[in-house]
């Protein structure tokens, strides 16, 4: 099981401390890494998560569900959030952005390509909005996005 | 020309580094803090005036009184780095550009409330925040900034960084205070307030980054220059976000009660050609929506209050005459809708309709009814909700009625 192998150290890496008063408050980060691992939180995660934390499994899984950046179900390789915010919107962004790339890779938001290579999805504000339209592929963050710019970020992702 | 304070660093190069930080009086307001005493410290702020950033605007220095004294009191501090209210940028740029600076900010607080142990929150959208946070507090466990005996001050502090996982209700400090404990981000009833019962029941102080940015300053250069800058009871710069249908957006640092046309026309660079301002939102989408007659309002905490807004954020979003004022709406509302936590029925269910409802004009087969659901939702969901995550939500599509009330029917079916 891929989260038995989890140390403190690696923990610890993501900058979270092991003083703190109640074990719990590490749950993000657990679940975080987890999701690495797996790509997402398969149940067999969240069970790993819970007993490693000492957690019910419902209050590890209710948790889980809250926060929209856990998955609970597999997702392509490449995850793009396309940013719905007011101001990707206001500067020709949000629906426009989503209905080009959903255009070129024949999907909807909320799809997987047929290839498995990625994912579309619309997301709330990315914090861009000086630099918009936005969006973000795994972790990396694209701004001031033109057709341009999307059909070169599009090639480089069906490259790799 | 006003010279910018706490954005000062951000174009440097390698600006999020402890060295280029040091390189440009970094750290010397802790060197200075750590010799007076923790309630000294608290003095200078209050009299600084200076207010939180984060959208409330209550005054620091009084929240810090506030914190219980004495040995076996154990006290946090927590640091608000989840910001995400559509049109707010400002912290992530400090983040990303001067992390040092908000580390020193933190140990001065820590200091003054006298607590050891200090909790990052941070939106995880942020990845380059999230590595820019534990990069410089590392660097500043390195030079002696943070752990045991700080600078022989016998005054010791841990910093730790929580990343959040998607929902900007953890912005709210209760919410927080929540998910730092490994829960869902649902807000807690106040009160008690944190600064009484926060994390794990002690007694927090939530502070936003902006807010602890502007402590350093007041330390080393002392509350009377601080309350100079801005107006009387608005006191020291602002860091402004303008985005929307304006030349240059971008992030503007500039005193509180700076005119918001100044802040449109010369610093971000006007409107697009061509175009007039329909309406401008001032401080976020929550904050209700500032008329083109009312351009020359300063940007101050009681400016904004004056004109039935508020300051919020100071995340100005520009529209101009071509914007469609019932998709601004609809936009907000599944923004809120989405966002709610679901812990309390007006929020949660309200939210829906609302945005349903709204969806209906956008697809133009909304009837008179709708219209009058749309005030009644908004009647319905306003100050009855557990946070203010509903007036968020309400309070936008109120105003929107109230001044676009024409474009509202204009969307409605035609028979």
């Amino acid at each position: 099981m891929p989260m038995a192998t989890t140390s403190r150290t690696e923990i610890a890496g993501h900058g979270a401390r092991l003083t703190d008063p109640v074990r719990q408050s590490m749950l993000l980060t657990a679940l975080y890494l987890a999701q690495e691992r797996h790509g997402y939180l398969t149940p067999e995660a969240i069970e790993e998560v819970a007993s490693r934390l000492d957690l019910p499994l419902g209050h590890v899984f209710s948790t889980a569900t809250f926060y929209s950046l856990f998955r609970t179900q597999p997702s392509g390789r490449f995850v793009i959030q396309v940013c719905d915010g007011l101001s990707c919107y206001l500067r020709d962004g949000a629906d426009k952005v989503a209905d080009y790339i959903g255009g070129k890779l024949g999907i909807r938001p909320g799809e997987t390509s047929a290839d498995g290579r990625v994912t579309l999805e619309r997301v709330q504000c990315l914090a861009s909005c000086g630099t918009a339209p936005a969006l973000r592929v795994n972790d990396a963050l694209y701004e001031n996005l033109t057709p341009t710019s999307l059909d070169a970020l599009l090639e480089r992702l069906g490259e790799n | 020309m006003w010279q910018p304070i706490l954005t000062r660093n951000i174009h440097l190069p390698n600006s999020e580094k402890i060295t280029t930080y040091f390189d440009h009086g970094g750290y010397q307001s802790v060197r200075k803090a750590l010799t007076l005493a923790p309630d000294d410290v608290i003095d200078l702020v209050k009299r600084a005036r200076l207010r939180g950033r984060g959208g409330a605007g209550f005054p620091t220095g009084l929240k810090w009184s506030f914190v219980p004294k004495g040995a076996g009191v154990t006290r946090y501090l927590a640091v608000n780095t989840d910001e995400g209210e559509p049109g707010t940028f400002k912290d992530r740029a400090i983040v990303e550009r001067d992390p040092h600076q908000i580390i020193e900010g933190v140990i001065i607080a820590a200091y003054a409330i006298q607590a050891q142990r200090a909790f990052v929150y941070i939106r995880g959208e942020f990845f380059l925040g999230v590595k820019r946070w534990i990069k410089a507090i590392a660097d500043a466990y390195q030079y002696g900034l943070l752990g045991k005996n700080i600078l022989n001050s016998g005054f010791s502090l841990d910093i730790s960084v929580h990343r959040g996982a998607g929902a900007y209700i953890c912005g709210e400090e209760t919410a927080m205070i929540e998910s730092l404990e490994g829960k869902r981000g649902e807000p807690r009833l106040k009160p008690p307030y944190p600064v009484q019962a926060g994390l794990w029941g002690q007694p927090t102080v939530v502070q936003n980054v902006e807010t602890l940015v502007n402590v350093p300053h007041i330390v080393l250069n002392g509350p009377e220059w601080y309350a100079a800058i801005g107006t009387e009871k608005s006191t020291g710069p602002k860091i402004f976000c303008v985005s929307g249908h304006v030349n240059r957006p971008g992030v503007y640092e500039l005193p509180l009660g700076t005119p918001l046309r100044t802040i449109i026309d010369d610093y971000a660079g006007g409107v697009r050609h061509g175009h007039t301002i329909k309406a401008v939102i001032p401080g976020g989408v929550s904050t209700n929506l500032v008329l083109p007659a009312q351009l020359d309002v300063p940007m101050s905490f009681e400016g904004l209050e004056a004109i039935g807004t508020q300051l919020g954020t100071g995340g100005i979003v520009v529209m101009d005459d071509t914007t469609n004022m019932v998709e601004v709406a609809r936009r907000t509302v599944a923004f809120f809708a989405h966002e709610s936590c679901g812990s309390c029925v007006p929020c949660r269910l309200g939210g829906y309709r609302l945005l349903e409802t709204l969806t209906r004009f956008t697809q133009h087969t909304a009837t008179a009814d709708d219209l009058q659901n749309l005030q009644w939702l908004v009647r319905g969901i306003n100050g009855i909700t557990f946070c203010p995550l509903g007036a968020g939500m309400a309070n936008p599509v109120n105003a929107l009625l109230h001044h676009f009330d024409g474009e509202f029917r204009a969307h409605m079916q035609v028979n």
